[in-house]
């Protein structure tokens, strides 16, 4: 059984952090040099962490399977980051960011991390700044911003709708400035596979070139995962195709812990799945909930008409009148469940019926065509390519799509999971968003983790390791880890199977969404844990997986992280299974309050569950770090 | 949760490039394709296509995607002649089929250049993109040391254009547009979009000057100014950058004659 | 390194070599067009305009020398760039598409390579006078009596030949061409274009371009046409 220690500091929540800082240990400049340290992944997390790390002095060895460290999925990320800063004088505060996200997280994360996070937001925009981020701006000169989901302040830094990319490009500007400078030795179209733990320590990574097939060792003093959600896991998602779980997912199988994982974010504003052959759904801001009103219309008999058609009178704005004081700036998980109700009650717009409207001709009268053009122009041009609809014509039609896992590995207090050596920073780790993430947070998280606690806390570790002292590539530990992954992937090329990996995805993300997308029953998990087992044996034995191991093989890349996400799949529906309420993006239908809000249960799952591998065919072990709520009080979620 | 379509279905052919690895030669091969939805991307009937070819025992065609919504970058085709396909301000994944016409035939070639060598059919290295950054394609700020941000105002003009430079999506879509396989609207959209913010004054010079010759060694082709490279970008960039960035590489030239270096420079502290 | 040196050295200083060498040629032919046209006012105005700059003596070789060498610069780079971009994309396209690029832009080495032959025609017929001995000995007396050489004859005889009057009027419109794009490409290399300027710089090009080919081309045919003449 793991032992989950969240080494909490002690003290007030305001000084935790502080006092932690001040408190841990350092490693001297000219001892940084002498460590390794291993950073997987180049999304914000990732490059920020390796920028900065090799800024420090360590020797960092960053590793990507894209072919360059720009193109990972943060990329994406269209509405904004969140930074207590209160340039607009609207009352916000450290303590009100910490509060919104805890609350918004629906108590289910840890006191201190979210406070930590809301601490560093503020530098975290400074340093974005000064790197050349070109934030939008007011006349003046000084920085814009915009308000998002789940708050009541305008506290959202923005770069038109892609403060993702500038944010991402900030980090891969310092990350390149290094590689540049020759402080971290870049690993392109390389893909990790396995986890090399030895005498209990994660002490390097298995990978395997993309381009060459080559698989080769890498031994480090410390090991960083950044490596991003699992979200793929319903096949059709938000996410990029290539994003997976693998490289969490085997560190789960070298025995780190994975929380959480029954988190699941579904996003309320997404393009509509449109056919059979879809990949992927297209996320639209959130921050068009800012000016674009959400309605279906109030009888059935109308769902199928043309929108235009449908009196003021007869339209049903159901956010604004369930939500008042939010309205339709209420959080993701809240929207995305009452827009499914409404398409449930037979209500819903379009062909298929899933869907709700999003409209914007309040906002076009009130700001004229070229100011909401100038707010989102961007979206509704992707709205255009995608659906061959103008939304400045006619509404958006939208419907919920899965977006973002707050679950992932287990981490304490310094990001290190319950494997010493191995550290875990944003979407790949559990640790801030609680059971949902507020928009605007997933940016502020990756880049907190990156350049402002990763450094600090990753020093305490080192220090305990001798410099030099990482174990020589050549250890058995090595050996092993390297063989597995060759017999994988000898195993994948030799299936005598019929069907190729993207069969088995859609199965399995049908089964994800039908038994645990947006409303679960216990019936449904139960259902579905019979039948995601059947499908992973199917999958080994009926796949085909064409080519060969020496060469880019897209189709052995796709076969080695559907297999992961199958058994990853079959894990979040234990969770969901085990965990008997509803919080935040987790809503169990049996568990709700008249009105069809969560209803949770702190008193039986006021805790962070964290499941634990025990081999192929056990049933993985469900450990738990209660969350103890020192400052705040784990209240009922209103946004009435 | 995907109800029948009443969308009218119709059939083309792809003629692809196939190219096994950097030394093979390469050649078209034809592949059918049927029951083709309008509202289908072109890379997700390239995926219908690889799931076929894999089903009768072929190996399928190696294609470069992401994100496909237009911003990573990643995917690559020349479909027709052009990078990225028909249609204006679009990255290959935003290509829908209803942008083509019952039996044609599309012609899929990779992202064309001796700097971006084919890996294999339709997938190129594009890593010299990467090395131009590392070269000087950054504000040198130390995590932690920067001043508060509003400390620092930028005109809301500036900032608005650098942004129109930072939207490039380093996909390379210019230099295989270009009659040359010049990277010069990359280049310029990175050298413009740090210069026009007022951090990135203090390495302009430097800056260009390190992009420009690290650009020059990866083997990319010379500006004739004929702008088809943002005829292509998926993000619109002008090539009015182009200009920009002439004009800094040339003011940072004078300027680096005239401009007296200070004799202890490089030294360290004591 | 020395500012030509890094001129030479890099790309977009030879792109910038090539522009600045565009430029001097470019005022040069404006302003022989200039003197060109005076063929149109009495004979007195062009023979004294020659005399001008003949007796400029060791200057008028200065000058002859640096367009001498802007053309050879230009020439040079050109190749040098050229040969570069070919090899820039080893294997060409299956189909081949253009955007925007401007025929002009497309056959700039074709029109220059024309340009720089007739430009040694030229300079044969009319500066070395090669088969036109006579042209050396004709003479004009200037109204204050100074005997100048015969400019004015000269020209009407040389235009007088169709061949010749053809090849010219090719050549000026084949140089018109070049510089259709050369003019903006020149400007956008010099870094002298911006997102305002753009459009009136292009429409400025093409309205220059225009011009330098019809009044060119008047010169020729006004003399086949009889309408500037031999004079007395």
């Amino acid at each position: 059984m793991a032992k989950l220690d969240s080494k909490t500091p002690a003290g007030p929540l305001a000084d935790k952090w502080q006092k932690h800082k001040q408190e841990i240990k350092l490693v001297n400049p000219a001892n940084k040099r002498k460590y390794e340290v291993i950073v997987v992944g180049a999304g914000l997390a990732g490059s920020s962490a390796a920028a900065t790390l090799a800024e420090l002095g360590y020797r960092v060895k960053n590793f990507v399977f894209h072919d360059s460290p720009r193109r990972a999925h943060s990329i994406a990320a269209q509405g904004g980051i969140n930074a207590a800063k209160n340039y607009q004088n609207d009352g916000d505060s450290v303590h009100r960011l910490f509060y919104d996200t805890l609350k918004g997280g629906d108590y289910r994360a840890r006191e201190a991390n979210v406070h930590r996070l809301a601490e560093v937001s503020v530098n975290i925009i400074d340093q974005c700044a000064a790197q050349g981020v070109p934030f939008a701006r007011e006349y003046g000169g000084l920085l814009a911003n915009r308000s998002f989901g789940g708050a009541q302040v305008s506290r959202t830094f923005y770069a038109r709708g892609q403060t993702g990319q500038q944010l991402l490009l900030g980090a891969y500007s310092a990350l390149s400035r290094m590689v540049g400078a020759g402080g971290v030795e870049l690993h392109t179209n390389s893909e990790m596979l396995d986890l090399v733990v030895v005498d209990g320590h994660a002490k390097g990574i298995i990978v395997r070139d993309l381009i060459t097939g080559a698989v080769s060792r890498h031994s480090a003093d410390a090991v960083i995962l950044a490596t991003g959600g699992y979200g793929n896991v319903f096949n059709l998602s938000t996410y990029a195709r290539q994003s997976n779980a693998t490289a969490i997912w085997r560190a789960y199988k070298r025995g780190a812990c994975l929380a959480n994982p029954c988190y699941t974010q579904i996003h309320p504003t997404c393009i509509p799945v449109s056919g059979d052959y879809q990949s992927k759904l297209t996320l639209m801001s959130e921050s068009l909930r800012n000016d674009g009103r959400i309605w279906v219309p109030k009888k059935k008999e109308d769902a199928k008409k043309d929108p235009a058609s449908i009196a003021e009178a007869d339209r049903d704005y159901f956010l604004e009148r369930i939500y008042p004081s939010f309205g339709n700036l209420c959080p993701r998980d809240v929207a995305s469940r009452a827009a499914k109700r409404m398409c449930d009650e037979g209500r819903g717009a379009g062909e298929s019926g899933l869907g709700v409207y999003l409209d914007f001709s309040d906002a076009i009268n009130r700001l004229g065509e070229a100011g909401v053009r100038e707010r989102y122009g961007n979206l509704f041009d992707i709205y255009h390519e995608i659906t061959a609809e103008s939304a400045y014509k006619t509404p958006m039609r939208i419907y919920p799509a899965v977006h973002y896992t707050m679950g992932g590995l287990w981490v304490d207090y310094n990001l290190m999971s319950n494997i010493p050596g191995l550290f875990v920073l944003g979407e790949a780790n559990f640790s801030d968003h609680g059971a949902n993430r507020l928009g605007a947070s997933a940016l502020m998280q990756g880049l907190a983790d990156g350049y402002f606690v990763i450094p600090y806390t990753i020093g305490d570790y080192l220090a305990q390791q001798k410099p030099g002292s990482r174990p020589p590539a050549d250890r058995a530990e090595f050996k092993q880890a390297e063989e597995n992954v060759t017999a994988m992937t000898k195993r994948f090329l030799a299936n005598q199977g019929r069907e190729p990996v993207s069969h088995f995805h859609k199965r399995l993300g049908k089964l994800m969404w039908e038994y645990c997308g947006m409303a679960r029953t216990k019936q449904g998990l139960e259902t579905a844990l019979q039948k995601i087992p059947a499908l992973r044996e199917e999958f080994h034995a009926n796949v085909k997986v064409p080519g060969s191991g020496d060469t880019l093989n897209q189709s052995l890349e796709q076969a080695g992280r559907v297999a992961d996400f199958i058994e990853l799949g079959e894990l979040l529906c234990r969770d969901a299974l085990t965990r008997e309420e509803s919080c935040g993006g987790h809503f169990r239908e049996e568990y709700q309050h008249p009105d069809g809000e969560c209803k949770r249960d702190d008193e039986k799952f006021g805790h962070v569950a964290a499941w634990e591998y025990q081999g192929e065919g056990q049933t993985p072990l469900r450990n738990t770090e209660p969350l103890n709520y020192e400052f705040t009080k784990m209240s009922v979620r209103s946004y009435k | 949760m995907v109800a029948p379509t009443t969308k009218k279905l119709f059939s083309v052919t792809l003629r692809v490039w196939r190219q096994a690895g950097p030394a093979q030669p390469g050649h078209f091969v034809d592949y059918p394709a049927a029951n083709v939805n309008p509202d289908m991307s072109f890379l997700e009937l390239l995926d219908v296509v690889n799931d076929g070819i894999t089903k009768d025992g072929g190996e399928p065609i190696a294609f470069a995607h992401d994100c496909r919504e237009g911003i990573c970058g990643t995917c690559s085709c020349t479909i027709n002649g052009k990078p990225h396909g028909p249609g204006q301000g679009i990255a290959t994944c935003q290509l829908y089929m209803r942008s083509f016409a019952d039996g044609d035939t599309i012609v899929v070639e990779p992202f064309r250049a001796r700097a971006f060598p084919i890996q294999k059919d339709l997938v190129t290295d594009r890593s010299a993109f990467d090395q131009i950054q590392q070269a000087g394609g950054f504000i040198s700020v130390r995590t932690g040391a920067a001043p508060d941000a509003n400390s620092i105002p930028v005109p809301k003009e500036d900032a608005d254009l650098a942004m129109d430079a930072a939207a490039c999506i380093g996909c390379g879509a210019c230099v295989a547009a270009c009659k040359n396989a010049s990277a010069m609207l990359f280049v310029a959209a990175k050298v413009s979009h740090l210069g026009l913010m007022p951090q990135g004054q203090p390495e302009r010079d430097k800056r260009v000057f390190a992009m420009v010759q690290t650009m020059d060694a990866a083997g990319f082709g010379n500006c004739t100014n004929q702008y088809e490279c943002s005829a292509v970008c998926p993000k619109t960039i002008t090539h009015d950058f182009i200009a920009r960035l002439n004009r800094d590489y040339l003011g940072a030239l004078f300027r680096a004659k005239f401009k007296p270096v200070s004799n202890a420079a490089g030294g360290g502290g004591s | 390194m020395n500012l030509l040196g890094s001129l030479f050295s890099s790309s977009l200083g030879r792109k910038f070599l090539m522009a600045a060498t565009g430029l001097v040629l470019f005022g040069f032919v404006t302003g022989h067009l200039l003197g060109n046209l005076q063929v149109f006012l009495p004979p007195e105005k062009i023979n004294a305009y020659g005399h001008m700059l003949e007796s400029l003596g060791a200057g008028l070789w200065l000058i002859r020398l640096f367009l001498l060498a802007c053309v050879v610069i230009h020439v040079w780079l050109a190749i040098q760039l050229t040969l570069e971009n070919r090899a820039a994309r080893p294997q060409d396209y299956g189909v081949t598409h253009t955007n925007r690029a401007t025929l002009a832009s497309r056959v700039m080495a074709r029109t220059g390579l024309v340009v720089l032959a007739f430009i040694l025609f030229h300079l044969a017929h009319f500066t070395v006078r090669i088969g036109h001995p006579q042209w050396s000995e004709h003479t004009f007396t200037l109204l204050n009596g100074t005997k100048v050489r015969d400019i004015h004859t000269m020209m009407v005889q040389g235009f007088s030949n169709v061949g010749v009057s053809v090849f010219y009027i090719i050549a000026v419109g084949l140089l018109s061409y070049h510089l259709a794009h050369g003019i903006v490409s020149m400007l956008q290399t010099l870094g002298l274009k911006n997102e305002k300027w753009t459009l009136g710089l292009e429409r400025f090009a093409v309205a220059y371009c225009w011009g330098y080919f019809l009044l060119n081309a008047a010169i020729p045919v006004a003399v086949l046409g009889g309408l500037v003449k031999l004079h007395a």
